[in-house]
């Protein structure tokens, strides 16, 4: 490419000079020049743009694989301090006594300790213990632990619970416009649905917090703001999406398949289950995983209704924790270890959500297309 | 009893696309009595430091307007890429990382927004969140141009090439004109979604209570102070939020049907 600009560059020069000289001269050669520079030109730009397209492509490789690395760089700190156990751990920003090396340290401040035991009664109970115990008060060190057990809870059950609600709603509407509906009605509705659909999240969330979960909590008891309400307003935000794609995988149904079934004196509910299912399962599955991944990473309608409290849920109507919702809510006053464990979190979040997504696409939506 | 199946579950078939519909309507007049009880056009004048929205609302438009100004041109030279130009396994890999890009939860996107460029130029600023609202978008304008490119006829191509035009002419003058109005559509789509998003600009733009348009500072937005005004204590801040939830459904809205009435006048 260098050299065609060089190339493209010289005859330029060349040609713009020899316009110049022979004005009066041999045409012939001007001509032939120019139309040389033209073709020069073309292929020039024609490189230049597929280069431009290409790099715009590689682009999305380069955020993704981006987006994977400074998640795991920032991270790190987290990951080398907890490791795996941060999965299993429940206890977020709670501070720990440590015990130095309790084998290393011969006893020696035996006597130093049962003073302070004297003067500070609150700190350790058991004084027979304390004899044994190497912590000079002043030597008692605190550290903070993070654990990502009731975020990650929290994500998985919101959207369990969000899911549950959803799949037969929108699998009715999605018969419902597919099927039932004339024609003019099924559009009508159809972008009515997916009008829900482009309602921004924060709008969810505060219609859900003052709207929604008061009914809910009256109904079933319990907190407004609970695992319950917060699955329920992303189920109803999660519907439209699987409606759509539901649909549009049920349309990919053959006509001649579901006439000859009604030939035989099929029902419509006979046509749906044993027709129009089976063929488009494959896209409908994937349709819902799809709407999973999408309800796994959503924050803002969750981040009204979940509570916001790292304490693992006791019951459906208990308020607990996201992984987004802890990344809203406390990325703005972490720092260090603090800050690395959401690092942590969103790479966990980042990490599940790619492999549902890419599984629902692999598997399931690759014979739809 | 085969009819009596078919019935209930036609019953509740219809009985969904009206629950639907009805969260839809329940949504829509929460917001028209809630956000026009507290609307007032003075709202349009004031910065939120007066108790307005003006710097917020121009705000949100300078950062999704920027966010397409990065997103658009890279979306569809890479749409175009994929459709036009790859052939074979790079460019498949390209759509399907494209696809899982745009279901990446937003929040992440944020962080590692905050990573690369918050943390390196040392605070907060429009920039940053522009570029969080870009991540999002580039992958729905490839998705779109993609699609919509595939749609031309090949003769259309065929034609062009056969009268002497180069491959980057019979694409930018042919091939896109031909496809100009699914793109369009699909852009509006990804321009309403955008203006919408709260979570990548938590950290990356913020928010700011005066009127700004400084980019590499703290910047105004409006979903953003809808979260803080809604987490506010005060009746009034909530009034506010209200207000301006109101503002910003009817904006995505109207963009989100204009994008619709592109295809349909089309078909």
């Amino acid at each position: 490419m260098a050299n065609c600009h060089k190339i493209y560059f010289v005859t330029n020069v060349i040609v713009s000079s020899l316009g110049v000289l022979t004005s009066n001269g041999n045409h012939c050669v001007t001509i032939f020049l120019y139309n040389l520079t033209y073709i020069l030109n073309r292929l020039l730009m024609e490189k230049i743009f597929q280069k431009l397209a290409l790099s715009s492509a590689s682009i999305v490789f380069i955020i993704l694989v981006g987006i994977f690395i400074t998640l795991l760089s920032s991270s790190k700190l987290a990951i080398d301090e907890f490791g795996f156990d941060f999965l299993v751990n429940p206890d977020w920003n709670k501070e720990v006594v440590i015990n130095p090396d309790v084998s290393n340290t011969p006893v020696v401040s035996e006597l130093k300790s049962d003073e302070i035991v004297d003067e500070d009664d609150g700190m350790i109970e058991d004084e027979d213990e304390m004899l044994f115990d190497e912590d000079d008060e002043s030597d008692v060190q605190t550290k903070t632990i993070y654990g990502g057990l009731v975020p990650i809870v929290g994500t998985v059950l919101t959207t369990l619970i969000a899911l549950i609600f959803a799949l037969p709603i929108a699998m009715g509407i999605a018969v419902f416009l597919a099927e039932i509906a004339p024609k003019n009605i099924s559009n009508v509705v159809g972008i009515a649905i997916e009008l829900l659909a482009a309602i921004p999240s924060i709008i969810f969330g505060m219609w859900g917090l003052y709207y929604f979960a008061p009914i809910v909590s009256d109904l079933v008891g319990g907190y407004q703001v609970s695992l319950l309400t917060a699955g329920l307003v992303l189920g109803v935000m999660i519907l439209p999406f699987m409606a759509a794609i539901t649909r549009d995988s049920m349309n990919t149904t053959p006509g001649v398949l579901k006439e000859s079934a009604y030939a035989l004196g099929a029902t419509k509910f006979e046509v749906i289950k044993d027709i129009i299912f089976p063929y488009s399962k494959t896209g409908i599955i994937g349709s819902i995983i799809l709407a999973l991944g999408r309800a796994l990473g959503e924050t803002m309608a969750v981040a009204f209704l979940i509570g916001s409290i790292f304490v693992l849920p006791t019951s459906i109507t208990s308020p607990t924790i996201s992984i987004p919702v802890a990344m809203a809510n406390n990325f703005g006053e972490a720092s260090g270890l603090g800050e690395s464990a959401l690092f942590y979190l969103a790479l966990i979040l980042f990490v599940i959500s790619f492999g549902v997504i890419s599984f629902a696409k692999m598997y399931f939506l690759k014979k739809a297309k | 009893m085969r009819l009596l199946v078919n019935k209930l579950f036609l019953t509740f078939s219809v009985l969904s696309a009206l629950i639907g519909l009805a969260f839809l309507g329940w949504i829509l007049v929460t917001l028209f009595i809630k956000g026009l009880g507290s609307f007032h056009f003075s709202l349009f004048l004031n910065d939120l430091i007066d108790g307005g929205l003006r710097n917020l609302i121009i705000g949100q438009f300078i950062l999704a307007g920027l966010a397409a100004a990065i997103g658009i041109p890279l979306g569809m030279a890479a749409g175009i890429y994929i459709q036009e130009y790859g052939k074979g396994r790079y460019a498949s890999i390209i759509r399907d990382l494209s696809d899982i890009m745009m279901s990446a939860p937003s929040i992440v996107i944020g962080a590692f927004v905050y990573a690369v460029v918050v943390v390196p130029t040392g605070g907060t600023s429009g920039f940053a969140g522009a570029i969080a609202l870009a991540i999002m978008m580039i992958p729905v304008v490839i998705n779109t141009t993609d699609n919509m490119l595939s749609l031309v006829p090949r003769e259309l191509r065929e034609a062009g090439v056969a009268l002497g035009a180069s491959k980057y002419r019979v694409i930018l003058d042919i091939v896109i004109k031909a496809a100009k109005i699914g793109i369009m559509t699909g852009i509006l789509l990804a321009f309403a979604r955008i203006i919408g998003e709260t979570a990548p600009l938590l950290f990356t733009s913020e928010t700011s209570n005066y009127f700004s348009l400084d980019l590499t500072e703290s910047f105004p937005s409006l979903t953003v102070s809808i979260y803080d005004l809604a987490n506010e204590p005060e009746e009034s801040s909530r009034d506010l939020a209200w207000a301006a939830s109101f503002i910003l459904t009817v904006l995505v809205l109207i963009i989100n049907l204009t994008g619709r009435f592109f295809t349909r006048n089309k078909d």
